[in-house]
């Protein structure tokens, strides 16, 4: 393990933006997103979760796949390069990163998506272990550990340092690109951060939604799931909004679109969300012509369907992010606690 | 809040209203979600505190197209938007049975965070009956306290007043929150020159995540289907491709509902990435009152919005540049 | 397409024009021979109450560097008030426009009747020379309509 000063972190940026691309966690007008650093960027890394999840630097909100240029009767098709250089993102939580492992079963499967796979190929994850957690957090109820993140380089700051731990070969690498920057921890670091980590464990277990529980979730149940009456009570308050799925981290779902430019066509492709009326929009009109069969696919998908098709892996990982910033305060808990009550009054 | 629930169990037990439009208790101290109750039973999970900011005119919407009368709690600022959804039809008087009911100001969660208050257990301090002006928030990392007003959504420290626009009947008290002027962020803005200006929104509309929460909120957007939802427009509704299309999207929005808009202050409240979007809102309604006269959306259901209506003397649109 | 440098900037400029009064101005500077740069790209709308904010922003978007709207004298509309309501209308985007910073001169509304060739002409020349001076849209043009 290794180990650095916190308020030599800028240093540590600049030496890792020396070569690569870095992206991380970037204060910008109040609120925090993952974004690329530069020198006046203003980095927060004590912030327990961005507002956008950093998805979105494997799987951009929008991204142009290829572009049609009319040039007088000759028409030229160029395809997007994909991403073939190596970037770090610094500073992802335990739960994006499970988010990330998620994405990683949509689009690594046959067919791979090429534009994901190069990024993820190239991309050098450095996750931050988090400090204090918040009542919206229940990542322990899918099995994520906070105080122990995974990915290429692990890190937990503890007062004044940030511990620095490679586990895989991209990390040791990047580590020893660093070696200038990093200096070696030693038994007494190692004990500080066992300490730290505990820390954050027995607060999690004193977090209110930690001991949901997920007990009737899974395939067997999906009829009597998807046929409930409680869906037509859940939806109500629900306002279509893209909120929930726009901010979390696993959500995987894109629309494909062209744009006139005026001397051409450019086709992108950009998140969607199945809050929205025209989500799988056909030329015979939409699935799912009412709020609430949109709303349930929502969830239906999360909880049921992926780990049905994913060897019984959620599709939630219970970042809070969605508890946190439901305009009509809806969320994923409230929807399985709601279930709950139904089986319990029978 | 007891008040509340048992006028709303008498209501509902006498027939005048078939079903109850209020807020329902979160599973968080602070997350209470609109709802509908139709029996006594449900009733019990009614509640009513200072974090009950959802404006319920929205949800209006669709009850006046439901079988039999409503019954539906709306707080003053919401009656604003009641009454101007009247005015364009959008529901219907007869099928709602309003309670106005007190306000000492709306909280927003995100304000907590902001003053460093997190791990929330519980919060007291917060229900209409206290004097709200502390909250005492439990937390797994102590006691924490700070004052009502900090913690209060931008719009009610610039709040339009506690009387109530439309009502059968009102319960509860209100006391006043108004310790700002409305325009005073406007006007700074006004102030700026073109690159600060532009700098400032070109800042706050990068974090736009095209989620329209501002727009599914708002009660003044009540089109059926948006014209950012139609699929032979090749601006897309949901993304972000380059800086032009939140600009265009916000800019339209802003205007759609212009002259509309009572200033409700929702769209600011569910914005999850935090953007002022009440400066577009209120950069119109400063504008119409300059050149048209001073004009409340949604104070009552009869005058002409200044966007259906002119005079012959109208100022020119030379005046914007002429005004610098 | 590359700009030369020595090459001057020919700004793109949108006209929207009113059927009954404006674009008969038009006609009416063309068939006196009046000149007015090629750089204006005249749309012709019934009435212009028909143009809404989104066409203008929408011109901007594709790489328009100005937009301009004529429309029939105040007291002259063909539809009796549709320019009134235009006249509202415009002024609150236009003052919004300033308000996010995008400079006040790439728009303006002129009141051009059937007679008035002289007017639209000199209107035109004036506003193209204005756009020259204040250079290329970047504030409110879509970049993937760029080169």
């Amino acid at each position: 393990m290794y180990k650095i000063a916190k308020e030599q972190l800028p240093s540590l940026y600049q030496a890792i933006a020396g070569s690569k691309e870095l992206y991380l966690p970037i204060r910008n007008a109040g609120q925090v997103n993952f974004g690329p650093w530069s020198q006046d960027a203003e980095v927060d890394i004590d912030v327990l979760n961005s507002v956008k999840s950093p998805k979105d630097v494997f799987f951009p909100q929008s991204e142009n796949l290829y572009t049609c240029e009319k040039n007088g009767k000759k028409l030229s098709i160029k395809p997007e390069e994909l991403k073939n250089q190596d970037f770090v993102v610094f500073g992802m939580k335990a739960c994006d990163i499970k988010g990330v492992e998620v994405l990683d079963r949509v689009f690594l499967a046959e067919p791979i998506d090429t534009f994901y796979a190069a990024r993820r190929q190239h991309g050098i994850i450095v996750s931050l272990a988090c400090h204090e957690p918040e009542e919206t957090c229940f990542c322990k109820v899918f099995g994520v550990d906070a105080a122990e993140p995974g990915a290429d380089v692990a890190c937990w700051a503890v007062e004044d340092t940030l511990y620095w731990k490679p586990l895989t070969e991209k990390g040791e690498a990047l580590t020893s690109e660093l070696k200038d920057i990093l200096s070696l921890a030693d038994e007494s670091d190692e004990a500080k951060v066992e300490e730290e980590k505990n820390a954050v464990r027995s607060i999690i277990e004193k977090l209110p939604y930690t001991n949901l529980s997920l007990e009737g979730w899974n395939k067997d149940a999906l009829k009597e799931k998807f046929d409930s009456p409680v869906w037509e009570d859940l939806y109500k308050p629900c306002l279509a909004c893209g909120t929930c799925t726009f901010v979390c981290p696993t959500c995987q779902c894109y629309d494909i679109k062209d744009y006139d430019t005026g001397h051409g066509v450019k086709r992108y492709r950009c998140w969607d969300s199945c809050m929205y009326s025209d989500f799988t929009m056909m030329a015979h009109g939409n699935n799912r012509n009412s709020q609430m069969q949109r709303f349930r696919q929502r969830f239906m998908h999360k909880l049921v369907y992926f780990p049905a098709n994913n060897d019984g892996m959620y599709s939630c990982v219970g970042c809070g992010r969605c508890v946190a910033k439901c305009p009509s305060a809806l969320n994923i808990v409230k929807v399985v606690k709601a279930f709950q009550s139904q089986g319990g009054d029978k | 809040m007891q008040e509340l629930r048992n006028r709303a169990k008498e209501l509902l037990a006498d027939g005048t209203v078939v079903r109850i439009l209020g807020w329902r208790a979160g599973d968080l101290p602070y997350n209470p979600e609109p709802a509908y109750f139709q029996s006594a039973e449900e009733l019990d999970d009614f509640v009513y505190n200072g974090f009950c900011g959802a404006n319920l005119s929205k949800y209006m919407i669709e009850a006046s197209k439901l079988e039999g009368k409503t019954l539906v709690f709306l707080k003053p600022c919401d009656t604003y938007s009641f009454n101007q959804l009247l005015k364009e039809h959008r529901v219907d008087r007869d099928k709602a049975y309003i309670i106005g009911v007190g306000c000492k100001g709306k909280l927003n969660a995100e304000n907590l965070k902001k003053l460093g208050i997190k791990g929330v257990q519980s919060i007291s301090g917060a229900e209409l009956s206290d004097p709200c002006d502390t909250l005492t928030v439990q937390t797994i990392y102590g006691e924490k306290t700070c004052s009502y007003a900090d913690a209060m959504l931008e719009r009610c420290h610039v709040c339009k007043g506690k009387e109530h626009m439309v009502y059968d009947e009102l319960i509860g008290e209100s006391k006043d929150t108004k310790d700002a002027d409305r325009f005073a962020e406007v006007e700074k803005i006004e102030k700026m020159s073109p690159e600060e200006k532009f700098a400032f929104f070109q800042s706050e509309l990068s974090k736009c995540i095209r989620c329209n929460a501002c727009r599914n909120v708002c009660p003044a957007c009540s089109c059926r289907k948006c014209v950012f939802d139609s699929t032979k427009f090749d601006s897309s509704q949901k993304a972000n491709v380059d800086s032009f299309e939140e600009k265009m999207f916000h800019i339209i929005r802003a205007f759609h509902v212009a002259g509309r808009c009572t200033d409700c202050g929702e769209c600011s409240r569910v914005c999850p990435q935090g953007i002022p979007l009440h400066l577009f809102n209120r950069k119109f309604i400063k504008d119409i009152d300059t050149f048209y006269g001073d004009f409340q959306a949604g104070e009552d259901t009869e005058t002409k919005a200044p966007l259906t209506n002119f005079t012959f003397e109208d100022v020119e649109p030379s005046v914007v540049a002429e005004r610098r | 397409m590359s700009i030369e440098k020595n090459e001057e900037f020919r700004p793109k400029i949108v006209a929207f024009c009113c059927n009954w009064c404006s674009y008969a101005g038009a006609d009416l500077a063309g068939s006196s021979r009046l000149s007015y740069p090629a750089d204006v790209k005249i749309i012709r709308v019934p009435c212009s109450c028909r143009v809404n904010p989104m066409f203008i922003l929408r011109a901007f978007e594709k790489g328009a560097d100005g937009v301009i709207m004529c429309g029939c004298h105040p007291g002259d509309c063909h539809y009796s008030t549709g320019n009134y309501y235009a006249r509202r209308r415009m002024t609150l985007l236009f003052s919004m426009l300033d308000y996010i910073g995008v400079e006040n001169g790439r728009t303006r509304v002129e009141w051009v009747s059937a007679a008035e060739g002289v007017k639209f002409s000199v209107t035109m020349n004036e506003f193209v020379e204005k756009i020259r001076s204040l250079g290329e849209n970047v504030r409110l043009g879509d970049l993937r309509c760029r080169n």
